[in-house]
């Protein structure tokens, strides 16, 4: 295995892990604050949908941006009126919104494009397009030979979506507003003990608030690059259980962005080399492919099991916030 | 109390005469959406034709899930469907249990060729030599000499296409390296076309510059990640060759609307239990050449391939099945 392979397997985790890790941190403000989020599913459902219809109709992926990140927001919202406002059972409400988007989704794409729920095929300025930065080499050939250095940049760094960006920037972003911020000390403290944030004169219901919108607008993000980054356009199901993934990330990562990135990172990975290497040997031993492609899930499992070490969710998670009795 | 009874009668009689007259074919969409742009969209073709044809109409459903098939099937002979077009090999079992519940029934199923019962019909495909010949034009349009195969699920149906393809592609050039990915294990493959167009661009990575889709709806995605990378790509099952004009070198048709158009306008009375193979020579399985990639064809391709055909249909290029024997003499 050379060092070219290597990064094309990297290359391609990268490509994988950023609606995950967009995903993942949307789960990490919500839960940071308090409110559980199994709706993240739902969610990325919605925005890939909308996202994906506006820009089909607008010609512009920037519009069905706004569109995905508005679909999203309006779930995220929902479900902040249920859990917060009406302190009702944030896994149900979770659950509920997955559904929504699961049927939703497909009976407006169908009676808007007629296409069984599909969307048009996306082309030209209705997708993001892949960004050659400069001075990357391009051409295959030369790459193959070019040094390595050159090849990291041009391979690993370079030709990606905006959004790839975006979504590493995010990981700093979250990092500085959960750890360098009031507003993050606040968020956090929610998540821990709001009768102490309550005390100290902040409004729990409106951090909360905050959160759950912060959360909507990232978990946009992951839907819009599904729908018009990594494919031209939406399908049914097409989040494939990704935000259920990006649940098992956030666990893994302990509720921490730089963990979530890693985690994320590692997801990627595993599916890009389920991908590429459908059967790999081991010292004469075939692996089989039903093995590669399941050891995302398996180790889902494994990790979900507590074998990384115990992972303490925020403390008043789960807990709708009643000021007084 | 007579009179009541005459006019019940012929109440009856009637109402039965019109359910008779009535019957209509029924046609189970399978797993992978109605609109997949290939398999099911291939049926619901044939379907609206003969819609067209005869005005008449028809009873349609589609699977949502797994389980789903035996109740589906039941419900749609209870309904009065007759004759019932069931499409797909997951399908087998189901109509082995379902069908001689329902002797007046006529089921039709497509991929299928080793059940008896007397009231179905089993059309299967030879999709090993419709993918021969699109191998045979992956060998000569590709220049790295490395082709790629991106499979839906991982079934010995697939492996099918996957063999004939390579065998295509090794009778033009013996030294060309094939590289082949299933898209999963479950019927989701079917649909995944974000995880069929990341299989492309790892395989693009590694070199291939012609890819071959079947992958039921996955195929979009394939289509797509080639038409994005400047490679070319090969449709399966229907004609996808207007998907992306010029980028697309041609389809392996897989005629399922001509099977599906077939049993309708046979109807009841027309219709003939069995099996029934669609091959080359009847036109049933062929590679599509129109106006979206008639530029991409040489004459060349065109000759080698029309002379391939030709011996196929003779019995002189036997090309190997793989669900005989569960293997593939080439990698």
């Amino acid at each position: 295995m050379d060092l070219m392979t290597i990064l094309q397997i990297c290359d391609s985790a990268l490509r994988l892990a950023t609606p995950l890790l967009f995903a993942c941190l949307a789960g990490l403000f919500s839960e940071r604050s308090g409110i559980f989020d199994i709706g993240l599913e739902g969610k990325i459902l919605a925005s890939a949908f909308l996202s994906a219809s506006v820009a089909a109709m607008s010609g512009s992926v920037w519009i069905g941006l706004l569109g995905g990140v508005a679909g999203s927001v309006f779930l995220a919202l929902l479900h902040g009126v249920a859990s917060i406002t009406f302190r009702g059972n944030q896994l149900i409400s979770g659950v509920a919104i997955n559904f929504l988007a699961s049927g939703t989704t497909v009976v407006i794409g169908e009676n808007w494009f007629g296409l069984g729920g599909r969307t048009p095929q996306l082309s030209g300025g209705a997708r993001f397009q892949d960004i050659t930065l400069p001075g990357a080499v391009t051409d295959n050939d030369a790459l193959r030979e070019a040094s390595a250095p050159v090849q990291v940049y041009s391979e690993l760094m370079s030709g990606h979506t905006i959004l790839v960006y975006v979504g590493l920037l995010a990981v700093l972003g979250s990092w500085w507003l959960l750890y360098r911020t009031r507003f993050g000390l606040r968020l956090r403290a929610v998540g821990e003990n709001p009768e102490s944030v309550d005390t100290a004169g902040v409004s729990v219901i409106r951090m909360r608030y905050s959160a759950v919108l912060i959360c909507g607008l990232l978990c946009g993000l992951a839907g819009t690059y599904l729908a018009t980054g990594l494919s031209a356009g939406f399908v049914k199901e097409m989040s494939a259980g990704r935000g259920f993934i990006a649940l098992a990330a956030l666990i893994f990562s302990k509720w921490r962005p730089g963990y979530a990135l890693m985690a994320c990172l590692l997801f990627g990975l595993l599916e890009a080399i389920g991908n590429r290497y459908q059967n790999i040997e081991i010292g004469g031993f075939e692996v089989p492919v039903q093995l590669m492609q399941a050891m995302p899930y398996i180790l889902t499992v494994v990790i979900l099991a507590g074998i990384v070490g115990k992972a303490i969710p925020p403390r008043a998670g789960g807990e709708p916030y009643v000021k007084e009795r | 109390m007579t009179l009541m009874q005459k006019f019940l009668g012929a109440g009856a009689a009637l109402a039965l005469s019109t359910t008779a007259a009535l019957a209509e074919p029924g046609l189970i969409i399978d797993l992978g959406g109605k609109f997949d742009k290939s398999f099911n969209e291939a049926a619901y073709g044939g379907a609206v034709r003969w819609m067209e044809e005869t005005g008449g109409t028809y009873i349609e459903t589609e699977l949502q899930s797994e389980a789903q098939r035996e109740q589906n099937m039941r419900k749609m002979a209870e309904r009065g469907a007759n004759p019932i077009v069931v499409l797909g090999f997951a399908n087998a079992s189901t109509i082995e249990k379902v069908a001689p519940d329902y002797p007046d029934t006529k089921f039709a199923i497509i991929d299928v060729n080793w059940l008896d019962i007397p009231n179905v019909r089993q059309i299967a495909f030879s999709e090993h030599e419709g993918s021969y010949l699109v191998g045979m034009m992956a060998a000569m349009a590709s220049e790295s000499g490395t082709v790629s195969f991106v499979g839906g699920m991982d079934i010995p149906l697939i492996s099918r296409f996957a063999c004939g393809y390579v065998q295509g592609v090794k009778a033009v050039n013996p030294d060309a390296t094939v590289i082949q990915n299933m898209t999963g294990t479950t019927p989701a493959a079917w649909n995944d076309p974000v995880k069929g167009g990341e299989i492309t661009r790892t395989q693009i990575s590694q070199g291939s510059d012609v890819v071959y889709a079947a992958a039921g709806g996955t195929g979009v995605g394939v289509l797509q990640a080639a038409a994005d990378a400047g490679i070319l790509s090969i449709g399966v099952d229907s004609n996808q060759n207007y998907m992306h004009p010029g980028q697309v070198l041609t389809s392996m048709t897989k005629h399922v609307d001509n099977a599906t158009y077939e049993t309708f306008k046979n109807g009841v009375e027309g219709f003939e239990a069995g099996v029934v193979i669609m091959d080359l020579s009847t036109d049933g399985i062929g590679y599509a050449v129109d106006e979206h990639n008639a530029s991409l064809v040489s004459d060349e391709m065109t000759a080698a391939v029309e002379e391939a055909k030709a011996k196929i249909i003779a019995g002189e290029i036997v090309v190997h099945n793989y669900t005989t024997d569960d293997n593939c003499p080439v990698e």
